[in-house]
């Protein structure tokens, strides 16, 4: 099983190191323009939950980038699925489903980890320094274990490239606004705090910011994401199947 | 080996694949020849577990493609029609994934793959990028990701599709290659010189059945040895004869203008499937030609149609 997963990953390793020359900016453009137009321009004096807005910026941005870069394989696999036909090579191979969407995941938590970097590397730059212990790291994995799982079931299920892109426009990017990503959604009326609570996204804030303050660690998000995680994942592996003709 | 046992596919309501039965001995190169549509991509798709059979399965080396899944896939080796390479990685690197995704050691994959590339000429090419090859070279490479894991049966899917024709005869070496080394191979094809110079066997297929399946010399003999193409007004039949002798008795008294020349495959497929296995054939202009009366009768029936693309043995003009 292994060896499926490793051949996976690798691949996607070496297209994603051929191009980060070109990644790099593009995981600083957006979180840059965040910290400059919401974190700077607001100033220092702005506190939100007891913090400054800047320090409770950041971790939020942790948490959506390491979605929105996991959920990027989904467009990866598409591209090698309907614009170059890679994915037969792998349907082709004595490997198995779950070993090809292992490989996929890994893939997608590897980049997830490279953006959250970019992004810890910029706020040190603003002057916010995170405490990076291993509930921290935990935190990112699981969000990212989410969301690159979501993202491998989905690419099996849509049938070309331009659906892919509004699956992302409808799911990615109003969780990216909603998911206590830029304000605490304690702020917001009951009814809607009680819709958020079901999305991933604001367990993953909730869990990265606890732990990148060093506030409590919030076991409940944790164990959200891991079954949302297992439940994405376990879906995936039927996708791949469902995915032959 | 290959056993292909009562193998059907439906989408929705189109039969794709009727039931067909086959079996493929070691060693052989066996020829899949229909026109687009006929379900040649569809029978290979099935048969390497791209697609799902509606009925049927086959066995690969004795392995049900059904129950033995990955014990079937590690049989083969598979050049589908479209290029499916990682434009964006090298040669090199294309060839370690696959070879990694078949289960090879590291040390495994080095040594095949020097072995693999100057076998398939592209040694010079090793650490391109794909993207940079050319389109002979990117099907020579596909073939070499095939042979990586050293199958013993390797599926063609129009291996020489949009190549030039010098370059076409380069891969047919290659493949007549690979198939002498004692590789099983199953190759499909609308090109008939492709299935009349490579295989052992042809299968005709159409609409989903093998229409026949033979030698492509005995397919060739059962429609005569010699033909002669005629041209009156704006159609061209043909005329079939068992030997040159006849044909050319048969030529003395006409006033028509007529080419003599050997039958070959083309003649058969046509005859066999009442079509040609070129979607759109070019219409060749017909040299001025007399008119005028002609007696006689074919010896083994006849077809007409534009711009037949015959193969001129002896050109006769009266
Ligand atoms: N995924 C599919 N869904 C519906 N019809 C299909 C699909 N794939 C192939 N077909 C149809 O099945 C028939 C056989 O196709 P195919 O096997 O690709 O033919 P060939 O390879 O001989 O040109 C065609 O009529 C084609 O349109
Ligand atoms: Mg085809």
């Amino acid at each position: 099983m292994l060896h499926g997963m490793t051949a996976i990953y690798t691949r996607e390793i070496l297209l994603l190191r051929r191009r980060l020359p070109k990644q790099i900016p593009s995981w600083s453009v957006s979180p840059l323009l965040y910290l400059i137009a919401f974190g700077y321009a607001m100033g220092r004096e702005v506190m939100v939950d007891g913090q400054p807005y800047m320090t409770f910026l950041i971790p939020g941005l942790v948490a959506m980038s390491s979605m929105t870069q996991a959920f990027a394989i989904a467009s990866e696999i598409n591209v090698a699925r309907f614009y170059w036909h890679i994915f037969e090579e792998f349907q082709a191979a004595p490997i198995s489903n779950l070993s090809y969407v292992l490989g996929e995941v890994m893939a997608g938590v590897t980049r997830a980890i490279l953006s959250v970097l970019v992004i810890l590397l910029l706020g040190a730059l603003f002057g916010v320094t995170l405490s990076l212990n291993p509930y921290f790291w935990l935190a990112v994995i699981l969000n990212a274990f989410v969301f690159a799982s979501l993202a491998v079931a989905l690419a099996m299920l849509v049938k070309s490239h331009a659906d892919q892109s509004m699956l992302t426009s409808f799911i990615i990017t109003p969780m990216a606004f909603l998911g206590g990503t830029f304000f605490p959604i304690a702020k917001l009326p009951i009814w809607a705090q009680k819709i958020l609570y079901f999305l991933p996204l604001t367990h993953a804030a909730t869990a990265i910011r606890s732990a990148a303050l060093n506030l409590r660690v919030e076991w409940m998000s944790y164990g959200i994401l891991l079954i949302i995680g297992m439940v994405f994942f376990y879906i995936a592996v039927f996708c791949v199947e469902k995915a032959k003709d | 080996m290959i056993k292909i046992d009562k193998l059907t596919k439906n989408y929705a309501t189109l039969e794709a694949l009727k039931a067909v039965s086959l079996h493929i001995p070691k060693g052989e190169l066996f020829a899949y020849l229909g026109p687009n549509g006929a379900g040649k991509t569809t029978t290979i798709r099935m048969l390497t577990g791209l697609t799902r059979p509606t009925s049927g399965t086959a066995f690969l080396n004795s392995y049900d493609i059904r129950k033995d899944v990955l014990s079937a896939k590690q049989q083969y080796g598979l050049v589908p029609q479209a290029v499916n390479l990682d434009q964006e990685l090298t040669v090199s690197e294309n060839l370690k994934i696959h070879g990694r995704l078949y289960r090879m050691t590291r040390k495994n994959i080095q040594n095949r793959m020097s072995d693999i590339l100057s076998y398939v000429e592209l040694s010079d090419y090793t650490d391109a990028l794909v993207r940079t090859l050319s389109g002979g070279m990117k099907r020579r490479l596909m073939i070499a990701r095939a042979l990586m894991h050293e199958p013993a049966i390797l599926f063609l899917d129009e291996p020489t599709v949009g190549l030039d024709a010098n370059i076409r005869r380069k891969v047919w070496a290659l493949i007549k290659k690979i198939q002498q080394s004692g590789t099983t191979i199953f190759l499909t094809t609308h090109y008939i010189e492709e299935a009349e110079f490579l295989a052992h066997r042809v299968a005709f297929l159409a609409k989903g059945s093998i229409v026949t399946m033979d030698t492509p010399r005995n397919l060739i003999d059962r429609q005569g040895k010699w033909a002669i193409d005629r041209i009156s007004g704006d159609t061209l039949d043909t005329l079939y004869f068992a030997s040159r002798k006849e044909a050319e008795n048969f030529n003395a008294n006409g006033d028509v203008q007529y080419t003599l020349r050997r039958v070959n495959l083309e003649d058969a497929f046509i005859a066999m499937t009442g079509k040609k296995t070129e979607p759109a054939a070019e219409f060749t202009s017909a040299p001025p030609s007399h008119h005028g009366s002609h007696k006689g009768h074919s010896a083994h029936g006849s077809h007409g149609g534009h711009g037949s693309q015959s193969v001129h043995g002896r050109h006769k003009t009266h």
